[in-house]
């Protein structure tokens, strides 16, 4: 392979933390021109990877060293990561919702004379780099909050690009994307491609991966696996080589035992929060049985987490309809009787609505069931620490001890703190809104086992997923929504992704 | 199988007594800055003025360090919860006013004066909570118009005069001291109950297989804190003995030590203030909770009123001005986070005896006032650059 070809090359980089070998003696070699994957489990090593190449951990802070287009360089920061031609975009935006686009595109390199910005020049120039990533139908001036995550995305590709990059790194691009917005960013990668931008793509979806890359980087626990050309490789290797074992199927759905009707729901509606003659939901009936899994599948914005959001009485919208809670006609106004009625749920966002992140393990799992552990509002401490040991052990949470603060821990590992949390409260009906986002295919095993286990004990279970191979995998029935409207509902047996697709458009398929 | 035996040994503790002398180390880092910047305000001072480690002096210190510590300990709860309250100060000095008029001007004996302000104090911690918490008003703009409201109810009650003297009951809540034996075996109690919660702390621990610090380091620890109770009590007993404001003020951190630790309210306010999204879904009623955080912080500034007036022996019209920004400093430089979540009691006394010990040396020294604020602005600043700086630092080596 001569130097010439090669973009990038990271050798023998070995990164260690207080106790840990984040990396070790990790080889990583990007060809020009292509488009390279990189895999692996969550704590695998792929972010601390990325932050020792965007500079981030400065030179010094590891050993091995970084060659790009042949040349040996030692960041010592961002900066000089970008002026090597190196851009990152995280899987969380770093846009500034509030300001134009094109106040987003020049943040920091403004477009000025004496301090006075050039407007006119800005929204051209701007202009000319939404045309590169294909946005033409949105003005420079546009807030850029207003836009849609995918658009919001588009945008932060043309600030890496106007910032020349010629090494674009995206770290799970496409966690928050709905199918079609996937379908546009892949066909811009694809563009760029033809362009001669390298592209390091980090992501758990395989499928993608197959579609989109040339070559795929494998790590796992801190090592290089190996580089393969992805021709040569099938997804189910790839998998074995990230967990380091065969997985026999990725979903271990059992037969379902269905009991009671534990929760029905008719003719439910639910208003917007702040326009009260919009409906976020319109109308809706189901019902969902003991020991079964009951999977909600929609575009985003159909109205799914809104609707268990307001079932959990956490939502700002009116309700109006029947909820009846094993046979008993109730209305949930707050967290604390959906709670008191059994109800748990595990919200897409655990950082945001599951977890107190400064808080340690025990205290986290123990924070619905307060009452549990405690006599007349003391808490017994003697009873938290083997409460939380109990579920640390059962849930395989990896950490060192209950008292491990929880914001340390890895995505997968945080989202089995929110389910112990909800387990510790003895739920009848357990709500997961996307149960497995951002988390590595051995924790959502795991999960998906954990899921089975509750539906054998009696625990009625309502999946919301993006995912459609997971609803479809694990799921008994399935309803379909959009637009707040229910649109279909199948037995698993019937359900395929073409028919819930052709539902969660409106029944208008294509 | 292999699986897993690679995550059981995950789960495994590293019982090591080396990794618990380091952890302990580590982890006080944060109180040993605090109260080596104590020391060294205090060598200092002491440099600069003979009298200022004497027996007098100190009693006076604690005496002073009274009213902003009673403050303080409630300002601990309203910022962990993620707030401000900017009315405390001025609270003091109106509830004082109340005080001094029912006694003065009306003949009431102490005890039902001491219930009258507590309960004026409890009352108005229950509307400004409850605006706060059920009207979404932000705290600052709510405590805000309290601090104005509540001077000028000052004002207009009293007709802007001073009213004094007090009886001498009341006058005994800001001016009596312990009697010599008392003080002794108060400082003995409190000896015997440290050494007890070490070694059940010690015993509890080993019990889960956590790492368990080191006899000696327990015994060490036991005796530092005989020689620091035993030795305050010979240095107060010194002078007229120990004074009873500041008893107040160890019996209330006791009281809220204990609440902020060990009771459900006190772990559902900190998880309020870590993630508020995440408590309400987990079903906890912040409403109730942060307004009953207000009705705290308000009645401990009432319980303040009541020293502060008691040792003045009078109600002034500047009584209590700028009180609630010594108590946020004292919470900020004793570690309390504002943007909630994170703080301790024993934090703020320390942060408040920092603040009352510059008030003292700078006093003693005869600088002029204007010094005093300068250089207490300057310590607070300081105090959260190095608090902030030292944190980054322990974030970038994890």
């Amino acid at each position: 392979m001569s130097e010439m070809t090669t973009a990038l090359e990271m050798r023998n980089i070995t990164k260690q933390f207080p106790g840990v070998k984040a990396l070790d003696e990790v080889t990583f070699t990007v060809k020009k021109g292509e488009i390279h994957a990189l895999c692996g489990e969550n704590g695998a090593g792929k972010s601390t990877l990325m932050k020792v190449l965007s500079g981030l951990y400065p030179t010094g802070t590891y050993d091995g060293e970084i060659v790009i287009n042949g040349e040996v360089k030692r960041f010592s920061g961002i900066k000089d990561a970008e002026h090597s031609g190196i851009a990152i975009i995280y899987q969380e935006l770093a846009l500034a919702k509030d300001l134009s686009i094109a106040e987003n595109l020049f943040l920091g390199k403004e477009i000025a004379q004496w301090g006075v910005i050039n407007w006119e020049k800005v929204f051209k120039e701007s202009e000319k780099w939404l045309t590169e990533v294909g946005l033409t139908d949105v003005s420079p001036e546009t807030r850029t909050g207003t836009l849609g995550i995918g658009k919001q995305q588009q945008v932060e590709i043309a600030k890496a690009l106007s910032k020349n990059a010629n090494l674009l790194i995206l770290d799970e691009p496409t966690a928050a994307l709905t199918e079609q917005e996937v379908d546009i960013l892949l066909s811009i990668l694809r563009e760029f491609k033809e362009r001669g931008v390298t592209c390091i793509y980090i992501s758990h979806k395989l499928k993608e991966v197959f579609s989109i890359a040339d070559s795929v980087t494998v790590l796992r626990d801190g090592k290089t696996i190996g580089t393969y050309r992805v021709d040569d490789i099938t997804e189910e290797k790839v998998i074995s080589l990230m967990v380091g074992r065969e997985l026999k199927q990725l979903f271990p759905r059992i037969e379902s035992q269905p009991g009671d009707v534990v929760l029905k729901v008719q003719n439910y509606t639910v208003t917007h929060p702040d326009l009260t003659h919009r409906k976020v939901i319109d109308d809706l009936s189901f019902e969902v049985r003991q020991g079964e899994i009951f999977g909600i599948a929609g575009l985003m914005g159909a109205g799914r987490t809104e609707l268990v959001m307001s079932l959990f009485g956490s939502y700002s919208g009116v309700a109006s309809g029947t909820v009846e809670i094993e046979r008993k006609s109730t209305l949930i106004k707050n967290t604390q009787q959906a709670i008191k009625y059994g109800l748990a749920l595990v919200s897409e966002d655990r950082k945001k609505y599951g977890l107190v992140l400064g808080m340690d393990v025990k205290n986290n799992i123990t924070l619905s069931s307060l009452k549990q552990i405690s006599n007349s509002g003391v808490i017994d401490q003697h009873k938290e620490v083997y409460q939380g040991n109990d579920y640390m052990k059962a849930l395989r949470i990896k950490a060192n001890s209950v008292e491990t603060i929880v914001g340390t821990l890895s995505g997968g590992n945080q989202q089995k703190v929110v389910l112990g949390k909800w387990l510790m409260t003895k739920p009848k009906i357990l709500i997961l809104d996307e149960p497995t986002r951002g988390i590595d295919v051995g924790a959502k095993f795991e999960i998906y086992t954990l899921m089975n286990e509750l539906i054998k004990q009696g625990v009625a279970i309502i999946m919301v997923s993006s995912e459609l191979p997971e609803l479809l995998g694990m799921s008994h029935r399935i309803m379909v929504i959009s637009e707040g409207r229910k649109t279909a509902e199948y037995k698993a047996e019937e359900a395929s992704q073409e028919v819930i697709m052709t539902a969660a458009t409106g029944g208008r398929a294509g | 199988m292999k699986e897993q035996t690679v995550i059981e040994s995950e789960y495994e503790q590293t019982p090591l007594v080396a990794r618990s002398w380091k952890t302990l180390f580590k982890f006080d880092a944060r109180a040993y800055t605090m109260i080596g910047a104590l020391l060294a305000i205090w060598v200092l001072f002491s440099l600069l003025h003979e009298r200022f480690l004497s027996p007098t002096n100190l009693s006076n210190l604690f005496l002073q360090m009274s009213v902003t510590s009673i403050l303080a300990i409630g300002m601990v709860l309203v910022i962990v919860a993620g707030h401000i309250d900017l009315s405390v100060g001025s609270l003091v000095g109106f509830i004082g006013g109340v005080v001094a008029m029912l006694n003065v001007w009306y003949d009431w004996p102490a005890l039902p004066v001491i219930i009258v302000a507590i309960a004026i104090g409890a009352l108005i911690g229950c509307i400004q909570g409850w605006i706060i918490a059920y009207k979404a008003v932000p705290a600052f703009i709510v405590t805000l118009g309290g601090m104005l409201v509540f001077r000028g109810l000052l004002f207009g009650t009293t007709g802007s005069v001073t009213v004094a003297p007090l009886s001498p009951g009341l006058k005994a809540i800001g001016q009596s001291y312990m009697s010599d034996v008392i003080g002794w075996i108060i400082g003995s109690i409190g000896l015997l109950i440290a050494a007890a919660l070490v070694l059940r702390k010690r015993a509890s621990r080993g019990k889960y297989g956590f790492a368990v610090e080191p006899l000696a380091i327990s015994v060490a620890r036991i005796i530092a804190t005989g020689v620091l109770i035993l030795g305050f009590v010979a240095v107060m007993n010194s002078y007229k003995g120990i004074p009873v404001p500041f008893l107040m003020v160890v019996v209330l951190a006791l009281i809220f030590t204990f609440i902020t630790r060990n009771t459900t309210f006190g772990r559902q306010v900190y998880a309020i203030g870590g993630n508020p999204e995440a408590a309400k879904l987990s079903g906890i009623n912040i409403k109730r909770r942060v307004m009953l955080v207000f009705v705290l912080c308000n009645t401990l500034a009432a319980i303040a009123a009541l020293v502060l007036t008691a040792r003045l022996n009078a109600a002034t019209m500047t009584a209590g001005q700028n009180y609630e920004l010594d108590a946020i400093a004292a919470c900020v430089i004793g570690g309390t986070s504002l943007i909630g979540g994170a703080g301790s009691i024993m934090g703020a006394l320390i942060g408040a005896l920092v603040m009352s010990s510059l008030d003292n040396g700078m006093s003693l020294m005869n600088m002029e006032s204007f010094w005093q604020y300068i250089v207490k602005g300057g310590i607070l600043v300081l105090a959260v650059y190095v608090d902030i700086h030292t944190r980054n630092r322990k974030n970038n080596a994890a």
